[in-house]
C-alpha cells in the first residue's frame, strides 16, 4: 500500500501528489509512514524561499520566474501559502490568478496552502509539502510565503536561496531592519521599481547590506539588490542568474562549511519537528483532562490565578516537568 | 470526506465572462464561514478550472456564470468525468434561466443557486454535501 503510494508520487503523478498533500495538510493519520519511505526521494530539487509584505508582488515574480525556468527546460513546483484568518479560520488562497499562464503546463505544479494556525506546525508540513513535491521530481520548488509571521520566516529561511521582495514607498530602511526579515536574504528585488524612490530604496538597502558584510566578511556571498518590474517581466533574467550564482557559490563553499551548514538546518528542522509534536500531544494531554476544565472554572471564579493554575496542570499532567517553576 | 476537518472549495469563473464580482462575494462568505476557498478568477476554461481542483485537490466546485456560457459547465462536467473527478460536486450560481438550470441538472450539476439564494443556504448546502 505505501509502496504503491510513494511509486505514484515518484512517476509524478499529479493526483496521487495532491492527494497527499491534502493528508498532510489535514493531518491524516498514517500520512507519516508514507513520507517516511517517501524520504529517500528527496533532495534532489532545489529549493527558493520568495517572500515579502502582502502587495509587493511576490506571486507575479513568481509567475514570471516560472516563465523563465521552463523556457530552460526545467520543471517547477510552487507551494503558496496564504494567511488563515484568524476570526474564522477560513482562507482565501489567491496566488493561482497570477500564475494562469502555467495552469495547463504539465511541467508545472501549484499548490495552495493556508496557514491555518498550527502550534508551530505550519513549517513542518510546509517541509513535509515541500518533500513530496521534491520526489515527485521538480527540479525547482518555489515557496511563497507572506512574511509576516515567524513560522513564515521560518520557511523561507530554510530555503537554499532566500528572496526578500520588497516595494518603494512603504516607509524608510528603518521600516525594512524592524520586519526583522531583512537578515534571511540572499537575493533582494525591488519590485514595482518604475515607482517613485526605487533608486532611494536601493542605496538605504546597499548601505545596510554593506554593513552587515564587513560584520561577517567571511561569508563568501554578497546579497545583491534587483531592481523589477515583475508584470513587465523586466529584471527576471537578472534573478534567475543571480539564483545560479547563488547556487554556484554554495556549491564552491569548504566542505566544512557545507557540513556544517546542512547540520545547522538538520537540526534546526528535527528541533521543529519535535517541538510540534511535544507541543500538539502534551496539549491534547492536558486540555483533555478534567483537571484542566475544573482549573478553567476556578480561574473564571476568581478563585485561583492562571499561573498557579499553569503549574499544577502541568506538574500533574506532565511529572517529567519537575515543580515548574523554573521558568 | 469526514475525516476532513477544512472544507477546502474551488470558486471560478467560467469562459468569456467578466463578472467577478459573484464570485467574490461567495469567496469572502465561505471564508468567514471557516472555508479554504481557492479563487481562480475569471476568464477560465474547463481545462484550467479541472487542472486546478486535481492540483489542489478541492471538495467542491463553484461555477459563477453571468454570460448565457451554460455549455462551458456541460464541457466542464464531461471534462471531470474523463478525468476521474466525479465524486466532486459542481454547484453553480448566477444568472442562468431556469429552462437551462434544469439541463445543467440533467447533466450532472448538483445545485444550481439563483439570484436572491442567501449566503447561509449556499454554506449550508456545501457543509452538507462535503460532510457526507
Amino acid at each position: 500500500m505505501i509502496n504503491s503510494i510513494v511509486k505514484k508520487i515518484v512517476n509524478g503523478d499529479p493526483r496521487d501528489v495532491a492527494r497527499l498533500i491534502r493528508d498532510i495538510d489535514d493531518r491524516v493519520p498514517g500520512t507519516r509512514d508514507i513520507l517516511k519511505a517517501l524520504h529517500k526521494h528527496t533532495g534532489k530539487a532545489y529549493i527558493i524561499g520568495i517572500t515579502g509584505a502582502p502587495g509587493v508582488g511576490k506571486s507575479t515574480v513568481v509567475d514570471q520566474m516560472i516563465r523563465g525556468l521552463r523556457t530552460n527546460g526545467k520543471t517547477v513546483g510552487v507551494l503558496a501559502v496564504d494567511p488563515t484568518s484568524p476570526f474564522s479560520g477560513g482562507a482565501i488562497l489567491g496566488d493561482r490568478i497570477r500564475m494562469q499562464r502555467h495552469s495547463l503546463d504539465e511541467g508545472v505544479f501549484i499548490r495552495s496552502l493556508a496557514t491555518r494556525g498550527q502550534f508551530g506546525g505550519l513549517t513542518q508540513s510546509t517541509r513535509s509539502i515541500i518533500d513530496v513535491l521534491d520526489a515527485m521530481g521538480k527540479d525547482y520548488i518555489i515557496v511563497e510565503t507572506v512574511g509576516v509571521g515567524q513560522d513564515e520566516v521560518d520557511i523561507a529561511r530554510s530555503a537554499h536561496t532566500t528572496i526578500i521582495v520588497a516595494v518603494p514607498g512603504m516607509g524608510d530602511h528603518i521600516q525594512a531592519i524592524k520586519a526583522g526579515i531583512f537578515e534571511i536574504g540572499d537575493i533582494f528585488v525591488i519590485n514595482k521599481a518604475d515607482r517613485p524612490d526605487a533608486q532611494k530604496m536601493l542605496d538605504d538597502l546597499q548601505a545596510m547590506i554593506d554593513i552587515a558584510y564587513k560584520k561577517f566578511k567571511k561569508e563568501s556571498w554578497k546579497p545583491p539588490i534587483l531592481l523589477a518590474e515583475a508584470v513587465n517581466n523586466k529584471g527576471i533574467v537578472e534573478l534567475l542568474n543571480e539564483i545560479e550564482k547563488h547556487r554556484k557559490s554554495r556549491r564552491s563553499l569548504s566542505r566544512q562549511a557545507i557540513i556544517g551548514h546542512k547540520k545547522a538546518l538538520a537540526r534546526f528542522e528535527l528541533i521543529d519537528m519535535i517541538k510540534s509534536r511535544l507541543v500538539e500531544e502534551t496539549l491534547k494531554r492536558i486540555t483533555n483532562s478534567h483537571e484542566f476544565r475544573e482549573y478553567l472554572d476556578c480561574i473564571i471564579d476568581g478563585t485561583m490565578d492562571p499561573y498557579s493554575a499553569c503549574d499544577d496542570l502541568i506538574s500533574a499532567k506532565l511529572n517529567f516537568f519537575g515543580d515548574g517553576n523554573s521558568g | 470526506m469526514s475525516k476532513r476537518k477544512h472544507i477546502k472549495v474551488l470558486i471560478s469563473v467560467i469562459g468569456l465572462d467578466g463578472h467577478f464580482t459573484g464570485a467574490q462575494i461567495v469567496s469572502r462568505f465561505l471564508m468567514d464561514a471557516g472555508m479554504e476557498v481557492v479563487y481562480l478568477g475569471i476568464y477560465q476554461t474547463p481545462e484550467m478550472i479541472v487542472n486546478a481542483a486535481i492540483q489542489e485537490s478541492v471538495d467542491l466546485i463553484g461555477i459563477s456564470s453571468h454570460a448565457s456560457n451554460y455549455e462551458q459547465i456541460g464541457v466542464l462536467l464531461d471534462l471531470m468525468k474523463k478525468n476521474d473527478l466525479h465524486d466532486i460536486p459542481v454547484i453553480c450560481g448566477g444568472t442562468i434561466p431556469k429552462q437551462h438550470a434544469e439541463a445543467l441538472i440533467k447533466r450532472g450539476v448538483s445545485k444550481i443557486f439563483p439570484p436572491q439564494s442567501t449566503s447561509e443556504s449556499i454554506i449550508n448546502y456545501i457543509v452538507s454535501v462535503v460532510k457526507r
